[in-house]
């Protein structure tokens, strides 16, 4: 906010001067002869030029009377050749013309689409039994690695499918197809992440079994895909020992967003610097909830507390689906028994 | 970070409210408030530049982002205050503790349209 003439955003600002641009382009400077918070009256004169919205652009100087008091976010108005004219108007702009134009309040949240694709798809996860999982990551933390040592320790016990996301190429899904369960591969081309409307399409074709667990592999980025909920039913953060230990504080979103964070790599701890206690430290300090759990993909070290984790979680999805389809079971007993009494009746 | 799929995330809504409004139905955009949290991570300048690009060709081409900057807020377990929040890693302004839970500032929303 301009201080001096209540001009909105979009001020450059020099050292030493109250130059400033309006965000129609126009650039003006006043005069500095403010004194506290009002302007007083002696030689407080000044000129501006402005762009109206019908592209004209005019310059004028203007003297304050005696009484005249610009407070410091007030609008003012002020004569053009015997017209009125207030700089804001509704729409906070320059915008003469206001009464053709209208508001219309609108008042979504910009992520509502995908939100909405997100809940068709945890419907479907829920209806199914499914435990869905959004693995997240930097490039090269060894996610592919993780899941298809995961897979073989699991593919006996629980029917899996797997959803690989990456910008270009199937060499991940190719991996993983190897290990003999399905996996499907979203190439996002340009995008950064995947969303809960390509996971949805991916659902279509992967089919997964009821009572699966499906893991769904996001690209490589601890940015974007914190945003962009997919339906799962936990983001899984892997963060292996050959980064930094402040990735958490550098991409607070991802770890903030994760319910569990793996810290991969763990074999190689004795050649890095990296610190372990500081790594969970940070990670905790964003997200007091993140549960930890230290694995190495390559020797399998800690893997046996992970695949509890899976397994108790989806143990609870199918609990809980059980439980869902009980009470409808029960449910459609009770419609049916008033449906036969009042037949009866 | 993904101003690109945010910008066009505005513009579906923009284009849903198009299609929505009836009789009351507007053919142009000219300007779309948005509210964007401190906390979301949202660079409103790269939202600008994305938002100009995705709307060419299409009834909001020209339009102007307003982008309406809500500041962050949080509550800190350590002291049970509310205190603003510059970002999300940060300790307590007010006792220099840890976790504050943001409480405010991380919403990205399509506020209103002006339109004719």
């Amino acid at each position: 906010m301009c201080t001096t003439c209540g001009c909105a955003a979009g001020e450059a600002r020099i050292e030493g001067e109250n130059l400033h641009t309006h965000e129609d382009g126009t650039t003006h400077s006043h005069a500095s002869n403010k004194s506290g918070m009002t302007y007083t009256a002696v030689a407080a004169g000044h000129s501006h030029s402005h762009r109206h919205a019908d592209g004209s652009v005019h310059v004028h100087s203007h003297d304050h009377a005696d009484t005249a008091v610009h407070d410091d976010d007030g609008a003012h108005a002020h004569d053009h050749e015997g017209a009125m004219h207030y700089g804001h108007g509704p729409a906070g702009a320059h915008a003469p013309g206001m009464t053709q134009s209208r508001m219309v309040q609108i008042e979504r949240d910009i992520l509502s689409k995908n939100d909405g694709y997100a809940a068709q798809n945890r419907a479907r996860f829920d209806e199914q039994g499914i435990f869905a999982l959004n693995l997240v990551s930097s490039p090269g933390s060894g996610k592919t690695t993780l899941l298809c040592r995961t897979i073989e320790a699991l593919k006996s016990k629980l029917s899996i499918a797997v959803v690989e996301g990456d910008q270009q190429t199937s060499h991940d899904a190719e991996r993983i197809r190897t290990t003999g369960v399905p996996a499907l591969q979203i190439n996002t081309g340009k995008g950064c992440h995947l969303d809960a409307f390509m996971v949805g399409a991916a659902l279509q074709k992967l089919a997964p079994a009821d009572d699966s667990l499906l893991l769904i592999e996001n690209v490589g980025n601890l940015v974007c895909p914190a945003a962009f909920d997919l339906g799962e039913a936990h983001k899984v953060a892997i963060l292996s020992v050959t980064e930094g230990e402040d990735k958490p504080l550098k991409y607070p979103d991802m770890f903030r967003a994760a319910s569990l964070m793996l810290l991969n790599k763990i074999d190689l701890l004795p050649y890095v610097s990296f610190k372990l206690d500081l790594a969970i430290e940070y990670a905790r300090r964003v997200n007091p909830e993140l549960q930890v759990i230290q694995v190495s993909a390559t020797t399998g070290e800690g893997f046996d507390a992970w695949l509890a984790w899976l397994e108790a979680g989806c143990a609870g999805r199918q609990t809980r689906k059980q439980e869902t389809v009980a009470s409808l079971k029960r449910r459609i007993a009770e419609l049916e028994a008033q449906v036969s009494a009042s037949v009866r009746g | 970070m993904h101003e690109m799929s945010l910008a066009e995330g505005v513009l579906q809504i923009v284009e849903d409210a198009a299609r929505a409004s009836g009789d009351d139905a507007f053919l142009r955009v000219k300007t779309v408030f948005i509210e964007i949290g401190q906390l979301s991570s949202v660079e409103p300048d790269s939202m600008r530049f994305c938002f100009d690009a995705v709307t060419r060709g299409t009834l909001a081409e020209g339009a102007k982002l307003e982008v309406i900057e809500v500041p962050g807020e949080g509550l800190c377990f350590n002291c049970n205050k509310t205190v603003p929040l510059a970002a999300l890693y940060d300790p307590c302004p007010a006792c220099g503790g840890y976790p504050v839970q943001p409480t405010g500032g991380t919403e990205m929303r399509v506020k209103e349209l002006e339109v004719e």
